[in-house]
């Protein structure tokens, strides 16, 4: 049975802004973070998932609720509790990876220790184990600014495990590195998870990110959880719209269910042959992913293919469907030519309500902040 | 009848040949997109079109004028060439009004002032700026500035307008959009379009036909996306576009097998007929184009398994070598996904074969 | 990718047509202009300090530099300048970690005080605290005697320690504006990082954020250090009466006693060697120095910086800070302002002692009134050349890029680190007849002077603004159908235009209450507004020589508002 590392319990932040009046930052989060998990916070730009990390990291006080470290609180409003970061016994990884230029490799990773009035003998031996982890052996006595990026965020790291706390936390610690090395660091810092068995709470707003390293991920937006769930439960079942549209590519038709069957909006005649939900309503949006969309020879909703483009790594296709044009994805090696007559099926679709346009101000407005 | 021809364009920077005998020709009415990698040329090319580089030989041509010869010593300066261009950085000039600056080219050239309005007014609808006639740009977001920067481009030239990687500066969404703004508006208004970019997804979907250019400034490939993706001329072509594993091929007792550094593991897929008699060859396989396959020699092993969404991506071993593997989303709900640490059996489908041009040492 | 490193000659080479082009004109007028302006009176000083009558000979030079009133000057110099750097730096650093760390109240008004040192002259400010802590009848002094009994003045502002004191108050804003702007740009994950690590608030403050500024503190303490050494007002003012001498006041009064006489000038020249000698010397720490350590700490996104909270130390500091700054900046401008007012020197303080006819005396001396007119056609002509000729030699560098434009470059900035007296010698060694041209007792030798000492100024507004103008600006319009000169006329001259007029104010407001240079180059009609003050107060008539400097603060504050005023409506660019 996995002990609770990190507890939020009804966390709510408010702020009081010049120009843009009062934003509820983060809005009633409450989540568990079991022990040795990587857990994400993703969402898009002013959803809250900053400001929720440094809640936890407690540069932030709350407005209201508690924030639990290994079953001791350290954030309560109610108390009036609020220990200060440098005696939550975290390590944090930044975004602009905040390696301090002025020290070496070595005494930037000895700080922590140093500060912690460890000996001199300690200090170096469980420096250069960090540094060994992190591949920076032999590179004590560098300082960052001759190092390249990677390197500089591996100091970041290694100064972040020397102490060897519980919780890591990590806000969108790849974003500043070109995509080769994001993928490099994302599986050093999996296999560093996994030796050392720290629990890693991980901000970004790059879902394909959180998904390739995620046990566990919370998808927020405007200040609210949206769900909470393994990637895969999260991309295959998304609990609405926002989630589906903001985990990889989305394919959305408008359909109209008459009779037990579900037709494309502009054609009423042909069925799409897919089963309707238990709960239809008679307008929803049919939801599923441009590469489950099966284009056959035989079964399906008759149509043809509009367009063809060539992409890098797949093929890419229009295809009408009533009166709206559906993309089909497909590897370079299924070959349909432009003008073929084709069938289309979709497997396992999820179905979602037709959804309001305010929910997309709103969000615009939260980014100005 | 091909409308902008480059002729044996040469042009160096000091001691540094960026471009040799460059030749290329675009025709009327389409998009080229010129793609290469950072640094490999093709804004110098740009330049030398322009009138802002001047090349070293060679001759170009703009419909029938010749614009630049180096045999003949013709050279007509840049402020006579008419060509519209849309720079990165989109230089729309920060203290004129977005009307000043798309009127700018007429102005140049004294068109009277209700025939500017008239023209203005007509471009801004077009590239659906019209409210903003009179904004300046620090008020416009990068995308709009992009779109004044094109309005601007079409007055100067509506026959020719060049592009220089005009939406690398915006962000993704707003990448696509653009894209297929930038379609749009040139199958409304014909306009002959020279695309360059290093980003060969934007090529893909932008271009009626894409010149690919290598580091070296060669040109190695003209052609559709199809001729691009399925039949890929060099080894540098099938590389650039896209992410692939390359293994090699020895001819040993009259059956190819692969090298996989330590140990030769067969090889299951055809080789084409042509190339039966060489002896090394290199092929390359994409990652969604290699399957699992119980039943094939091809063995390997799962480091890393990784959830991507829409696809599932393998580090599979093999000998020395590690493959790239990617798995849709349908076919793994299909067929199961593979474990972590698991051996597998691997088919490749459409493998591209070349030969195998080093020799040892050598690259 | 648009190759920042093309050549961008090719632009004018593009002009097809085979004759003179713009640029070429351009080109060879900046080379001319240079020459004359600039290296010109410079060669003079070496010339005359190591030539006598054609031949070399280090004679005078050895002379001059061997006797004791010399090294006693250079001594002093030297010492008034690293005392100055000390406190001076010692005081921006604290004010500059107030205002841009600590949650004390009342920074806006704090902020609004540090910028009035910068628009007075500092020997209007020394002739105050002179007024007031003079070592015989300073008011403060006398105030002090009579109400504790005491038998000698307290306080003696004509020391070495006053002039320090009186220099540092007005160049400790160097290393606070360069402090504080370090602080605000910093990236707050440094902090940050640091407290997550388990450092409580001082030790981040003592072991983070204090090494991270070093490079800001030691520029801003090296540019104290340089313009103290060249600084005439302030040892003028305060130590001429007790026969306290640095460098420069010492080269004045060389040529001032000698009646301006050519051998004089001669010992002037040399000692001016001196001078450039121990000014270069610091210019050569200030590059090891810098060099050695910049550190790349700005923040990318719009983040809030950590806000120190002073608790309980918060009300007292901001007294202290504040009285501080009272006393440094205010108390100076109030008494220029009273004793303007006073019938005469030495009559306390009070309004039955006031009267207006000080001010009635200096407008109607037509000495006062012209020197008034000289100052404005001096900083008005100087402006515009100034910013003119500086504009076209940014473009000509930064631009056109001819072979020879780092000479151009040198030969720009040069004026920069010759302190505004030797500049005035050279002026006077090149354009009084020895060359064909006679300008001395002119206001024209004034004008060469001041553009000489003031181009560096506008070189370096101009290339930054130049930098500002990407080529691709320039080039979208030659593509437009735009000549090189059309997209110079239609684009880059109107995108530089705010810097340029800023230029012009960064010159014309110096020139207006400059006393360094015109002093050693007034001529009997010449005088400029601030060598009529220093002569009222030289002929010891106080009241009129205050009355006159309090003119010159309105003036000064009235120019600096129409600026500000300016910088606001202007469009943004």
């Amino acid at each position: 049975m996995a002990q609770v590392q990190v507890e939020l319990r009804h966390v709510t932040k408010k702020f009081t802004t010049k120009t843009l009046g009062d934003i509820v930052a983060v809005d009633d989060f409450s989540f568990q973070v079991y022990e040795g998990e990587c857990f994400s916070i993703l969402g898009p730009s002013g959803c809250g998932k900053t400001t929720c990390l440094r809640m936890i990291a407690g540069f932030e006080d709350l407005t209201e609720g508690e924030i639990y470290l290994s079953g001791r609180p350290v954030s309560s409003s109610k108390a009036n509790l609020y220990v200060p970061p440098e005696e939550r016994d975290l390590g944090m990884v930044f975004q602009a990876f905040a390696v301090w230029p002025h020290m070496t490799v070595f005494e930037n990773v000895a700080f922590p220790l140093r500060i912690r009035k460890v000996n001199r003998a300690e200090v170096e031996r469980r420096v250069k184990q960090a540094l060994q982890h992190t591949s920076l052996a032999g590179l004590e006595d560098v300082y960052p600014s001759d190092l390249s990026g990677g390197q500089q965020q591996r100091i970041a790291l290694a100064r972040a495990i020397v102490t060897k706390p519980k919780v890591m936390l990590l806000d969108e610690p790849l974003s500043n590195l070109d995509p080769h090395l994001r993928e490099t660091m994302r599986f050093e810092l999996k296999e560093l998870q996994r030796k050392l068995g720290f629990t890693i709470i991980f901000v970004t707003h790059d879902q394909s990110e959180a998904m390739a390293i995620s046990d566990r991920m919370l998808v927020a937006d405007m200040g609210k959880i949206m769900q909470i769930d393994t990637p895969e439960n999260l991309y295959n079942r998304p609990i609405n719209r926002f989630v589906h549209s903001f985990l990889g590519e989305s394919t959305f038709l408008k359909v109209v269910i008459k009779d037990g069957q579900v037709y494309a909006e502009g054609d009423l005649e042909q069925p799409l042959g897919v089963a309707p939900p238990p709960d239809a309503e008679p307008e929803m949006i049919l939801a599923t992913r441009p590469n489950a969309i099966e284009i056959t020879g035989d079964t399906g909703y008759q149509s043809r293919i509009e367009t063809r483009i060539f992409l890098t790594d797949r093929t890419e296709y229009l295809i009408p469907l009533g009166s709206q044009k559906v993309k089909v994805q497909t590897p370079h090696r299924i070959a349909f030519s432009q003008g073929d007559s084709c069938r289309v099926r979709f497997v396992d679709p999820m179905w979602y309500p037709v959804e309001d346009s305010d929910a997309e101000k709103e969000r615009a407005r939260r980014q100005l902040i | 009848m091909s409308y902008v021809r480059f002729e044996n364009v040469s042009f160096a920077y000091g001691d540094n040949q960026i471009l040799k005998n460059f030749s290329l020709a675009l025709e009327k009415n389409e998009i080229m997109c010129l793609v290469g990698p950072s640094g490999c040329g093709k804004t110098t090319l740009v330049r030398c079109l322009l009138g802002l580089n001047r090349p070293s030989e060679g001759e170009i041509y703009v419909g029938d004028t010749c614009v630049f010869s180096s045999k003949r010593r013709i050279n007509v300066p840049a402020e006579r060439r008419r060509i519209g261009i849309v720079f990165q950085d989109y230089a729309v000039w920060p203290h004129l009004t977005v009307k000043e600056n798309i009127a700018y080219p007429l102005r140049k050239r004294k068109v009277p002032k209700p025939e500017i309005d008239r023209r203005v007014e007509e471009v801004l609808r077009l590239v659906r700026m019209s409210e903003y006639i009179n904004h300046l740009p620090s008020q416009l977001s990068g995308g709009q500035q992009q779109r004044v920067a094109i309005a601007r481009a079409l007055m100067t030239s509506d026959d020719l307008v060049v592009m220089d990687e005009p939406i690398t500066n915006l962000d993704a969404k707003l990448r696509e959009q653009m894209l297929y703004e930038i379609r749009e508006l040139q199958h409304n208004m014909g306009t002959t379009v020279f695309y360059i970019t290093h980003d060969q997804r934007a090529a893909l979907q932008l271009g009626d036909r894409i010149a690919i250019m290598d580091p070296q400034g060669e040109l190695v490939q003209v052609g559709s996306d199809e001729d691009i993706i399925l039949r890929p001329r060099t080894r540098f072509v099938f590389e650039f576009i896209g992410v692939t594993n390359f293994l090699a091929l020895k001819r040993v007792d009259g059956q190819y097998r692969v090298d996989l550094g330590s140990t030769l593991a067969p090889w299951p897929a055809q080789v084409p007929p042509e190339l039966q008699n060489v002896a090394v060859l290199d092929v390359g396989i994409r990652p969604n184009d290699i399957v699992f396959d119980s039943s094939s020699p091809f063995r390997g092993v799962v480091r890393r398994a990784v959830f991507l969404g829409s696809e599932y991506e393998y580090f599979v071993q093999a000998g020395d070598k590690s493959l790239r593997i990617q798995q849709g989303a349908l076919d793994a709900s299909l067929n199961g996904i593979a474990a972590e640490g698991s051996e597998v059996g691997l088919n490749f489908l459409n493998p591209q074969y070349y030969e195998a041009a080093r020799e040892e040492g050598a690259r | 990718m648009i190759n920042l490193r093309r050549k961008t000659r090719d632009l004018a080479v593009l002009d097809g047509r085979r004759r003179v082009g713009l640029d070429s004109i351009m080109t060879a007028l900046s080379f001319v202009l240079l020459l004359v302006i600039v290296v010109t009176p410079i060669s003079m000083i070496v010339y005359h300090a190591f030539f006598h009558q054609g031949q070399f000979s280090l004679d005078l030079i050895i002379d001059q530099f061997t006797r004791d009133t010399t090294v006693s000057a250079m001594w002093n110099t030297i010492k008034i300048a690293i005392l100055v750097t000390i406190f001076g730096t010692i005081v921006g650093v604290f004010y500059a970690w107030l205002l841009g760390r600590s949650n004390i109240p009342g920074k806006k008004l704090m902020r609004f005080l540090f910028t009035i040192p910068y628009m007075f002259p500092p020997f209007l400010g020394a002739m105050a605290w002179d007024l007031l802590l003079n070592g015989r009848s300073g008011y403060l002094n006398r105030w002090l005697m009579k109400t504790f009994g005491l038998s000698s003045a307290p306080f003696n502002i004509n020391t070495v320690w006053g002039i320090v004191f009186v220099e540092l108050s007005y160049y400790f804003p160097f290393v606070f504006m360069q402090v504080v702007s370090a602080l605000e740009r910093m990236d707050p994950t440094l902090e940050e990082s640091a407290r997550i690590a388990g450092a409580k608030q001082g030790t981040v403050i003592w072991k983070i954020t204090l090494p991270l500024v070093r490079p800001a503190i030691s520029s801003g303490a090296l540019l104290i250090l340089i313009s103290s050494l060249a600084h005439f007002g302030v040892p003028s003012i305060l130590g001429f009466s007790q026969g306290i001498f640095t460098l420069p006041t010492r080269i004045y009064a060389v040529i001032a006693r000698s009646g301006g006489s050519f051998e004089g000038i001669r010992q002037g020249a040399a000692l001016s060697i001196l001078l450039v000698a121990v000014v270069a010397l610091a210019l050569w720490i200030q590059q090891r120095v810098l060099r050695s350590g910049g550190y790349d700490i700005i923040k990318g996104k719009s983040m809030r910086p950590t806000v120190i909270n002073l608790r309980g130390a918060r009300i007292p500091l901001f007294i202290l800070a504040l009285t501080t700054l009272v006393v440094i900046v205010l108390v100076p401008l109030g008494m220029i302002f009273l004793v303007a007012l006073v019938r005469a020197y030495g009559l306390p303080l009070i309004p039955a002692n006031f009267t207006l006819a000080n001010y009635q005396r200096i407008f109607t001396a037509s000495g006062t009134l012209e020197s008034i007119k000289n100052s404005m056609i001096l900083s008005l002509s100087a402006g515009v050349i100034t910013m003119l000729l500086g504009t076209m030699v940014a473009y000509v560098v930064q631009k056109i890029r001819p072979r020879g434009s780092s000479v151009l470059e040198i030969m720009s900035v040069l004026p920069y680190s010759i302190p505004g007296t030797v500049l005035a010698i050279g002026v006077i060694l090149a354009w009084s007849g020895s060359l064909g041209l006679n300008l001395y007792n002119t206001l024209w030798i004034i004008l060469v002077a001041y553009i000489a000492r003031y181009l560096s100024f506008s070189m370096k507004t101009s290339s930054a603004a130049l930098l500002q103008v990407h080529p691709s600006l320039e080039e979208a319009a030659r593509t437009c159908g735009a000549s090189h000169t059309e997209s110079l006329r239609d684009i880059t001259l109107p995108l530089i235009r705010p810097a340029m007029v800023s230029g012009f104010f960064l010159i014309f407001l110096p020139a207006m209450r400059e006393v360094t240079t015109s002093v050693l180059l007034y001529g009997p009609y010449t005088r400029t507004l601030g060598v009529q003050i220093y002569s009222l107060r030289d002929a010891g008539m106080m009241p009129q020589a205050s009355a006159l400097g309090s003119v010159a603060i309105v003036l000064i504050i009235v120019v600096n508002s129409i600026v500000n005023a300016l910088n606001q409506t202007r469009k943004g660019v």
